[in-house]
């Protein structure tokens, strides 16, 4: 089994933070896992996105050229990333922030208004959180609950609020996928 | 503590310090300034001094001046930060002094790019200085190698006196894998009797200079020199050897393309090409007598690195053109697929490829 991820929007997104969890939950599976960023001037303020490869052989190159699974949380990622999906791949993207739908029949592409379920609840930053919840109740590529944990638990227990907040943004994206 | 997912640059800088390296002296440059950052947040809690020096010349200068006071002590930087360091390499090579310097390559000439790039091969083997000297080059191809070798590069610089080039890429610097630091050894720092440092009178004082102005005296210091060269030749080349034995097709590749070269080696040996991987770890010494044996089983050999081609030369060299030895690369920052790689092995295997 091997996992190629793109997670892509602006900086500010939470994009590396939502690519580490999902690298550090596989390392801990005992999975073989790779965590590229993209670096360098785009960052400063534009877009960013990070590669995250899990595998449970041995990972060759960090870097990928087309992607088993595209989370897109803006427009310009949707545009750059959505076409390079491989076939039979998967499209996860913020439709509070993308209005496109792809032509392409040979991918499943799923949809949340992450930032606007993120807003509703008074959590503007945690739209990726929301978005972590819904992808992984999708395409259960860790179980729920444990994945769960390992955002609330990469959380100091001294900020307890962040940690509740966390779970809960989770959760709605979790619920939202039930839903549609 | 088990597995911990990091950074390469960070993997390098925790090594360090688990190394005994309380002396950082660096320059800011993409792709590796994680490790100065790492250096100025932990060298305070365990005693030691990260300092951003005032260019790449001044912050060699001071690890010249730290390896000379018998401390354990290295710089980072990448490509043009390297070569602006040159200059204090070949004295530190002149004074004999162990030190340990990590080179994460971005693409060049000039100052390039910010992506990886393997382009300071010739640089890193060859001439990371003038005169006659060698470092000691070590290819890490992981974040687990990131740190292990590390170690490695320390205590390989204290025990033959001599400066130890990591020689990584932006890829490997920037990317996360787990690492164990608990499977690493660590060094303490040996005995130094010839460092100049503070010692009340109580010994003769220590000289340490790279001038001679006696041509029979230098000459004497490079002959002692290329003695402790060989020493090194003959106990600490080290390489991976990844399905040689039997191997029609050899790819050669070290750092980052060794990872994607195996892909491509799975594949044809998939599809029924007997290929296999040497991998150098030193760069510096190089393998060059496994080549020699290989020379003789295999049919073709193919070096895969990320520049226009430097370490085929040393291949061709060392299997003295014996077979065919063919390149394959790519430049300024762009990295070949496994399918690329593969495509190669095929035309190799087809006799397409002149």
């Amino acid at each position: 089994m091997t996992e190629k991820i793109i997670l892509a929007g602006f900086g500010g997104q939470g994009i590396l933070f939502s690519g580490k969890k999902l690298a550090a939950a596989g390392m801990d599976k005992d999975l073989n896992v790779t965590w590229l960023p993209s670096y360098g001037p785009e960052q400063k303020g534009g877009t960013c996105n990070c590669s995250v490869i899990l595998s449970d052989g041995d990972i060759s190159s960090p870097i990928i050229s087309s992607p088993d699974i595209l989370i897109a949380f803006n427009i310009q990622s949707y545009d750059k990333f959505m076409p390079r999906i491989a076939p039979g791949g998967m499209l996860f993207a913020d439709s509070t922030l993308i209005d496109k739908k792809p032509d392409r029949t040979d991918i499943t592409s799923y949809f949340i208004p992450a930032t606007e379920i993120a807003n509703e609840m008074n959590m503007n930053k945690m739209a990726n959180v929301v978005m972590l919840g819904f992808f992984i109740a999708k395409t259960g590529l860790f179980d729920r609950d444990y994945f769960r944990s390992c955002i609330t638990d990469s959380l100091p227990a001294s900020k307890a609020a962040l940690r509740e907040a966390n779970g809960k943004a989770y959760d709605a994206g979790v619920s939202y996928a039930e839903k549609v | 503590m088990s597995k911990v997912l990091i950074k390469g640059n960070e993997a390098v800088a925790e090594a360090a310090i688990r190394s005994g390296c309380r002396y950082y002296f660096g320059y800011p440059i993409t792709p590796q300034t994680e490790i100065a950052e790492y250096m100025a947040k932990t060298m305070p809690k365990v005693g030691g001094l990260c300092l951003q020096a005032e260019s790449e010349v001044a912050a060699i200068n001071m690890v010249y001046g730290a390896a000379a006071s018998g401390v354990r002590v290295m710089t980072s930087s990448s490509s043009p930060g390297i070569s602006l360091k040159s200059e204090g390499v070949s004295y530190i090579v002149g004074c004999d002094l162990p030190c340990v310097i990590l080179n994460v390559q971005r693409g060049g000439p000039g100052l390039g790019g910010i992506q990886p790039s393997q382009s300071d091969y010739y640089q890193a083997t060859k001439a990371l200085g003038h005169g006659d000297m060698h470092l000691f080059v070590l290819a890490p191809s992981s974040v687990q190698e990131m740190a292990s070798l590390t170690s490695d590069a320390f205590t390989v610089a204290d025990k033959y006196r001599m400066p130890v080039l990591l020689l990584a890429d932006g890829a490997l610097g920037q990317m996360m894998e787990p690492v164990d630091f608990d499977k690493i050894s660590f060094s303490n720092p040996p005995e130094k009797p010839w460092a100049a440092n503070g010692h009340g009178g109580a010994r003769k004082k220590n000289i340490i200079t790279s001038l001679y102005l006696k041509p029979e005296e230098l000459e004497d210091t490079v002959l002692k020199r290329a003695e402790k060269y060989k020493l090194v030749e003959e106990n600490e080349v080290r390489y991976e050897e990844y399905l040689c034995g039997d191997a029609d097709i050899i790819i050669v590749s070290f750092g980052i393309t060794a990872r994607i070269s195996k892909s491509a080696v799975n594949e044809a040996r998939k599809n029924g090409i007997k290929a296999g991987l040497l991998r150098p770890i030193t760069l510096s010494p190089f393998p060059s007598k496994k080549l020699r044996q290989l020379a003789d089983t295999a049919s073709a050999f193919l070096s895969v690195e990320l520049n226009m081609g430097q370490m085929v030369n040393d291949v061709r060299l060392a299997t003295e053109c014996k077979k065919p030895v063919y390149f394959y690369g790519r430049t300024g920052g762009s990295m070949p697929s496994s399918e690329d790689v593969y495509e190669q092995i095929l035309a190799i295997n087809g006799g397409m490829k002149k």
